[in-house]
This record gives structure tokens, sequence and C-alpha cells, in this order.
């Protein structure tokens, strides 16, 4: 495909993309009410706040680090969506996947937080550094049995290509590596708990503990972009996910049905436990998904 | 206009309850739904866009405003206990769109809960200033009104109207949750007509409410406004 279509294509499958993020967010707020016995907001209520975030005035600017923060956040999601092919075989939902693969995919990955955090720092109050600290510890912990889960994909696959790792699992559904190598599915499904900070892994938002943590001087047009950010991460990770280990999707249906399934699995898990303590969720991630990691690789290994 | 004396509390003639630092009353609207509410930040060259275009924009801002509040977690007083129940399973306050804000920075309703001593009155007003605006203020019970059961301490505020400006006044001791929900969405008709202006006020009035603050709080060493 050309250069200026393949742009196009890629920029309306990134709104389609964020718009998704809200409506999930939406259900999710909704779902999570339902579980506690309220009503909850409307389904909407995401766009409303985005409305109202863009209404309001912002009144204070920490420098250009500050300001940098959010659109590092962004950049992160962004360009992780632009790497990831939604739909196998349609060129025009694969973004530019065929540029880039799985290592770039990972930097990505770790881009939006290392930026947020230089960006938060900047704003001053005592809040962010402590966040700061607790989701760098975090992210260090759960990108470990993440990256033991992704080698032993590629192993598999015998690819960083992405799209040779959903070719690779292409003989019907147990041809997916869910089925062909479960112990690293589950290590990476245990990795994104952290990833998606739900509980008990949401130590770094940690409402009323450190109120908000890293975001505490962000406002109004910051919070809007991050929002922005956040939904089109969100749903790019979910569809690495869903192209690494349940075969990719061969229709836009199957994408949204299959990120929908994936995304609740930290959604559920969140609805019913407490929150850990940082050295608590660090343990967590060095020792049982790490174990599935190391055992998944060895098992790749061995099969080989 | 007789000055309100903290040390005279009970001299109910002091209290300008009805009228503002200019005699005029302190929450008529100031500024005219057309207006579109923010003409006080255009800059020095903006030209202010067309009243009729002002007013659709403003409609449809105070619509997203009045739908998503976000209340400042700040429990001043007793009446903080009242919250809890409506953020939970029984009064269920997301239903309307208000949601708890961490931070000054991510709130725009302010609610004074109840008695608000001299000493919190300082952060109060901080937390207040450091809200970005538009934003509002609930007074929730009658200690806001007129001191409540604390109407001869000597450490606490009897009229909040003179130290910030109110947009809605619920009165009780304690009002219940329901009372609450009440003014909330008394709150979001104001907002959305456009009528609930007491941030505008604040800023158009600063020095009074300046005088006021410093004539309670005795150690003053907060900045000239606290951004």
């Amino acid at each position: 495909m050309e250069l200026l279509p393949r742009i196009g294509w890629t920029l309306l499958s990134l709104f389609v993309a964020v718009n998704y993020g809200f409506v999930i967010n939406g259900i999710i707020r909704k779902v999570m009410a339902r579980i506690q016995g309220r009503f909850g907001p409307p389904v909407w209520q995401p766009y409303i706040d985005m409305g109202k975030l863009l209404f309001q005035r912002n009144s204070v600017m920490h420098g250009l680090m500050f300001w940098l923060g959010p659109v590092f956040r962004s950049v992160g999601g962004i360009g992780l969506y632009l790497l990831v092919p939604v739909v196998i075989g349609d060129p025009r939902l694969a973004g530019f996947s065929a540029n880039g693969d799985m290592l770039l995919a990972l930097y990505f990955m770790a881009f939006g937080s290392l930026g947020m955090a230089l960006g938060a720092g900047e704003g001053g109050h005592p809040h962010s550094p402590i966040g700061i600290s607790r989701g760098l510890s975090q992210m260090t912990a759960y990108e470990l049995p993440f990256i033991l889960a992704v080698i032993a994909v590629v192993t598999q696959a015998g690819s960083f290509d992405i799209n040779a790792i959903i070719a690779s699992q292409q003989s019907g559904v147990l041809g997916w590596n869910l089925f062909a190598n479960p112990l690293a599915t589950v290590a990476a499904f245990l990795a994104m708990l952290g990833m998606n900070m739900y509980p008990p892994f949401n130590i770094v938002g940690a409402p009323t503990e450190i109120p908000v943590g890293p975001a505490t001087e962000y406002h109004n047009t910051y919070l809007s972009f991050m929002m922005i950010g956040r939904s089109a991460f969100a749903i790019a990770k979910m569809v690495l996910y869903m192209d690494l280990f349940l075969g990719g999707a061969h229709s836009v249906l199957e994408a949204v049905v299959k990120v929908f399934v994936i995304y609740f699995w930290s959604v559920f898990v969140g609805a019913v436990f407490p929150r850990f303590r940082t050295e608590q969720s660090v343990r967590f991630f060095l020792r049982w998904p790490t174990a599935f990691g190391v055992a998944g690789l060895a098992l790749t290994f061995w099969v080989r | 206009m007789k000055r309100f004396d903290p040390d005279k509390p009970w001299d109910l003639t002091t209290l300008p309850t009805t009228a503002g630092p200019d005699g005029s009353v302190p929450h008529a609207p100031v500024v005219k739904k057309a207006d579109g509410q923010d003409q006080c930040f255009l800059g020095a060259g903006e030209v202010p866009a067309a009243p009729k275009l002002q007013e659709a924009v403003a409609t449809i801002k105070n619509w997203f405003r009045a739908n998503s509040l976000n209340v400042l977690a700040f429990g001043t007083g007793c009446g903080a206990i009242e919250l809890r129940p409506l953020m939970t399973s029984r009064f269920d306050m997301s239903r309307f769109g208000i949601t708890g804000a961490p931070t000054p920075r991510m709130s725009n309703v302010f609610i004074i809960s109840g008695y608000l001593s001299t000493k919190t009155l300082k952060r109060v007003i901080r937390s207040y200033e450091q809200m970005p605006n538009p934003k509002w203020v609930v007074a929730l019970g009658s200690c806001t009104i007129n001191g409540g059961m604390y109407w001869d301490s000597y450490n606490t505020i009897k009229v909040l109207d003179l130290y910030m400006p109110v947009d809605v006044y619920i009165s009780g001791c304690m009002p219940r949750p329901e009372a609450l929900i009440a003014g909330f969405q008394y709150l979001m008709t104001e907002i959305k007509a456009g009528d609930a202006n007491g941030w505008h006020h604040y800023l158009e009035n600063l020095d009074w409410y300046r005088e006021n603050q410093k004539q309670v709080i005795k150690d003053w060493d907060l900045p000239d406004y606290s951004w």
C-alpha cells in the first residue's frame, strides 16, 4: 500500500481504537459499580469527563518537561498501536507493523512510563516521586515474566516479526500460543495484571494512600491528553496480547471481542482484591509469574 | 455597612448575609450568561466573540461542566461523614457523574462539610485558590450559615460567605445524604443556567475577601494568590 493511504487508514484505525478505549472505560466503571451494588455512571461518562476537562482552564505550568510528560505518555501508547497488526492479512489495519518488530514494541511499552516519570517529577509535589518510584519498581518486576514469555513465543515462531508470530499460530484454535505454550501465556497474563494497574497492583495511583501518584499536579488539558494516551495504550497492549497469544484476529469483530475479553481479565481480578504494598507486588511478580516464564521458556527449548 | 466583628458573633446586625462589598447581593450573577463566563480571562489583544456564539458555546460548556463534577476530598468538619454513604451503594452519587477528586488541581467542587475552624480556613483558602476555574463551593450544614451550635465559639467561622463565595447552601445539622443529592442537583441546574458564578465573584472582589480572611487568620503567611 502507498504511504499516504496507509497513514490515513492508520489514523482512522487509531481514532476508532481510542474511542473503543473510552467505551471500554465506561463499561468498566459501570461493571465495577454493579459489582459494588451501585448503579454507576452512564457508559458515556468518559466522554463527558473529556469534554469537561477540555473546557476547564489550565492554571499552572511547571516547565517544559511537565508539559512533555503527557505527550511522552501518549507517544508510548500511539507508537505501540502503530506497530501491532489488528486484523490478519488486512494492510489497512496493519499499521506500520512491517516496519518494526517486537523489540521496538517492547521499547514503546516502557517509553510512556519513563517519559511520564520525567514529566511528573518536575511537578514538584512529593506524591509524584513516591508514585514514580513505586511504578518503576513494579515495572521492572512485571517486565521480567513478560519478557520471558515474549522470548518463549519468539523462539517458537523463530522471528521477532509480530506478523510472523501470528502466522505461526494459524493451525486452528489449538495452534494459538494459549494452547501451544500455556506456561508462557500464564506468565504473560499475570504480568498484564501489573501493566493494567488495577487492584491489587494499583500501587502507582493508590487512591486514598498517595492520592494519584505521578499525576498529582496534572489537571484539565493535561489530563485529557493523558486520557487519550491511556486509551490508545490499553487497546494497543490488548491487541499485542491477542497477536502474541490468541492467534490474532480474522475480522474486526473478532478483534473487538478478543480485546474485550483480555481486558476484562484484569478488571475482574481487580474487582475482588485489595491493594498490595510495593514490596509485596514486586515479590509476587518475581515469584510465580517468573517461575511460569522460566518453565515456559524451558518447555519451548525442550520441544524444539 | 457595619463590619462583621468576629469577637461579637452574636451581633446579628453586622452579618452581611444579604449585602456584599458594595451593598450588592453577594451571589447575584455578576457576569451575564451571554458573556460565556470566560470573558474575564481575555488577553490584551483578544476580541470577545459575538454574543450569540458566546451564548451557544457557554451552553455546551456548562452542560459538560454540570454533568462531570469532581468533589475535592477535603473533609473540614463532622459533615464529611455524610459523604461516605453518598459515594457507596446506598446513595450512589456517581449516577450523576459526580466523583471524588484527590487533589485540588483535578477537582471543581469544594464541599465545606460543617464547622470550619480558623486554622482549617487557611488550608481551605489555599486549596480553593489552587482549583482551576470554574469552581463551585457547596456549604453543608448550619455551621456554615450562621455558626450553628458553634455560634459562640472563639475559633470557628460563623458565616462562610464572608471568606469564600458559596454557590449552594444545604441547611441542617447534619443534612442527610438525600439533602446533599438535592443540593447537587440544584448546583447542576445553576451551572447549566450559567448562574453559578461564585468563582467569578471571588476573582472580582478578591480584596474584600482577603480583608475578611486576614481579619480572622492572625498568622497570615499565604501568597497573594495561591496558584
